[in-house]
């Protein structure tokens, strides 16, 4: 089966600094990705660069199989994207902004989509709410109610749960599962947070230094480096205790 | 080359959502076009009680380079503004990661500038005709080819704003306002080209816009309609148009590359 998305020894330099360092990995369909490193592994570029948000110095990104640089409108009317780091405009209010990306989506009778997933993430009290007065649980809650807008077959998250309270933190995991056992919705998750990564991914790419130091499921890496937990994977990798050099 | 006019629809809708919602955005397009009116307005009035007597009638051309001036200015704000607001709201990624071509998005920040240019240019015409006597229309026909010119080459100024502040980021912002007063100097926008020191006048000459100030006070002044000078303006626009294009392109090619359209997204 062809992966929804298929990342190709990618590189990315930015002047002196060496962002990725030929990362491959692919993503199949129905699955749910995590991509899990410290910071500064790489897992926002690489986010950019899947999304065409950024170039990429060598390397391609495939997704449906398709090049994402000779297919990019077509491609990003089938995935979508949220991340703790945008928002919808501040000055409108939810309704309208969900409203716009309906129709640059082209999500056919937007209404009732709009309504469904108001529905679904539980923010039909913010429906007339100024998109700049939400708390950041709301406003997750409404990026991500954009981001399933067009019914996405890939879905891109850089740390969606970043600012969210554990309770909140706790229904965005569970609905992710949800729409994923649901509509095979494919997604790609990057965290620093065991939690979300334990949960929501059924399999994880650890990044460090611009390249992949290890994958598997969660249970596998912590197997492989005789870790507890992925929790202390994590912080041995964060600490110089494991590198790539110590692979068995 | 593929286009959506309903992609261009859904980026204008979210505009004419923003005005409708906060009216005091009106403000801003009313109230300095309206100051600097005045201003223009009664220095004509001074000048042709007091000038010599060769000034009276044709002294109103400087109400009509205002005027003209202000469709020009309006025009690359909308472009360059529209922009802004998209980095201001940190909404600029998801347009981007939207099913937005390029031209598409630009395409709607010009029309927002069409928007803009309106509701000055009724306002303006209006308070220039009821307080100094000044009719934009007595311009004839000839109007609609000026004001076009004009609109193009805003949009065209509008996009090399956006370019800079894309690639210089947040700090480069107050370039919005700035670059169409680079220009102003050489424009003609009150004084003929002829006064313009001799190595200077090439630039004035290069600018879209100079035959269409210079046509216009040859039209006030009584003379024929300057059909060449319009067909110049035109010329120009075109290669005006073609370079800004360039620019634009070259610009988001080299923050895709560094890295830089997602910082200018995020700071
Ligand atoms: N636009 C940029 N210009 C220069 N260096 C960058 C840029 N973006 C990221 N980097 C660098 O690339 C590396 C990877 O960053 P990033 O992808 O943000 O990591 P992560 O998301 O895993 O924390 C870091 O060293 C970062 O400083
Ligand atoms: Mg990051």
């Amino acid at each position: 089966m062809t992966p929804i998305l298929e990342a190709d020894r990618l590189v990315k330099v930015f002047g002196a600094t060496s962002a990725l360092d030929g990362l491959s990995f692919t993503v199949a369909p129905g699955e749910s990705l995590g991509l899990l490193g410290v910071n500064g592994a790489g897992k926002t570029t690489a986010m950019n660069l899947l999304l065409g948000l950024t170039t990429p110095t060598s390397g391609t990104v495939r997704i449906f199989g398709l090049d994402l640089w000779k297919h990019r409108i077509e491609i990003l009317r089938q995935i979508n994207f949220s991340s703790a780091y945008t928002s919808l405009p501040s000055n409108l209010l939810v309704w309208q902004n969900l409203t716009v990306f309906a129709r640059l989506y082209r999500v056919p009778r937007p209404k009732q989509r709009i309504d469904a997933l108001i529905e679904l993430l539980d923010i039909s009290h913010l429906r007339k709410a100024v998109t700049g007065k939400l708390s950041a649980g709301e406003s997750t809650r409404v990026n991500l109610a954009k981001a399933l807008l067009n019914k996405p077959r890939l879905l891109l998250l850089d740390e969606p749960t970043a600012s969210l309270d554990p309770d909140i933190a706790d229904r965005v995991r569970k609905l992710l599962r949800h729409l994923q056992a649901q509509d095979g919705l494919s997604i790609l998750y990057t965290s620093h947070n065991m939690r979300d990564i334990e949960e929501v991914c059924d399999r994880l790419v650890f990044l460090h230094g611009g390249k992949v130091l290890t994958e598997g499921t969660p249970g596998e890496v912590q197997a492989r480096f005789n870790r507890t937990s992925l929790e202390d994977f994590f912080i041995g990798v964060a600490r110089g205790e494991i590198d790539a050099i110590g692979l068995p | 080359m593929p286009f959506s006019c309903n992609t261009v629809g859904a980026l204008v809708l979210r505009y004419v959502f923003l005005y409708t919602r906060h009216p005091v955005r009106f403000v801003e397009l009313i109230f300095w076009p309206l100051v600097d009116l005045l201003v223009w307005g009664f220095l004509t009035i001074y000048l042709q009680k007091q000038g010599p007597a060769g000034l009276p009638s044709t002294i109103t051309f400087l109400i009509g380079g205002m005027i003209l001036w202000d469709v020009l200015f309006r025009s690359q704000q909308g472009v360059a503004i529209s922009f802004l607001e998209d980095v201001w709201t940190r909404n600029l990624l998801n347009v981007f990661v939207a099913p937005v071509r390029t031209i598409e998005y630009v395409a709607a920040t010009c029309l927002v500038g069409v928007l803009r240019v309106g509701v000055t240019l009724i306002v303006l015409t209006g308070v220039a005709a009821l307080a100094y006597h000044f009719h934009l229309a007595d311009l004839g026909i000839v109007l609609l080819p000026f004001l076009a010119n004009l609109m193009l080459f805003g949009w065209f100024l509008g996009m090399v704003s956006t370019a800079l502040i894309m690639r210089w980021g947040q700090a480069a912002e107050s370039l919005a306002w700035a670059v169409p007063f680079f220009i102003q100097p050489l424009a003609a926008v009150f004084y003929p080209v002829s006064v313009l020191p001799v190595w200077l006048q090439p630039i004035a000459n290069s600018l879209p816009c100079t035959p269409i100030f210079e046509g216009m006070r040859a039209v006030l002044a009584g003379h024929p309609v300057p059909w060449h000078q319009l067909g110049y303006a035109f010329t120009l626009n075109l290669v005006w148009g073609a370079l800004a294009a360039w620019f634009f392109a070259a610009n988001l090619r080299y923050v895709r590359k560094t890295g830089l359209l997602v910082k200018v997204a995020t700071q």
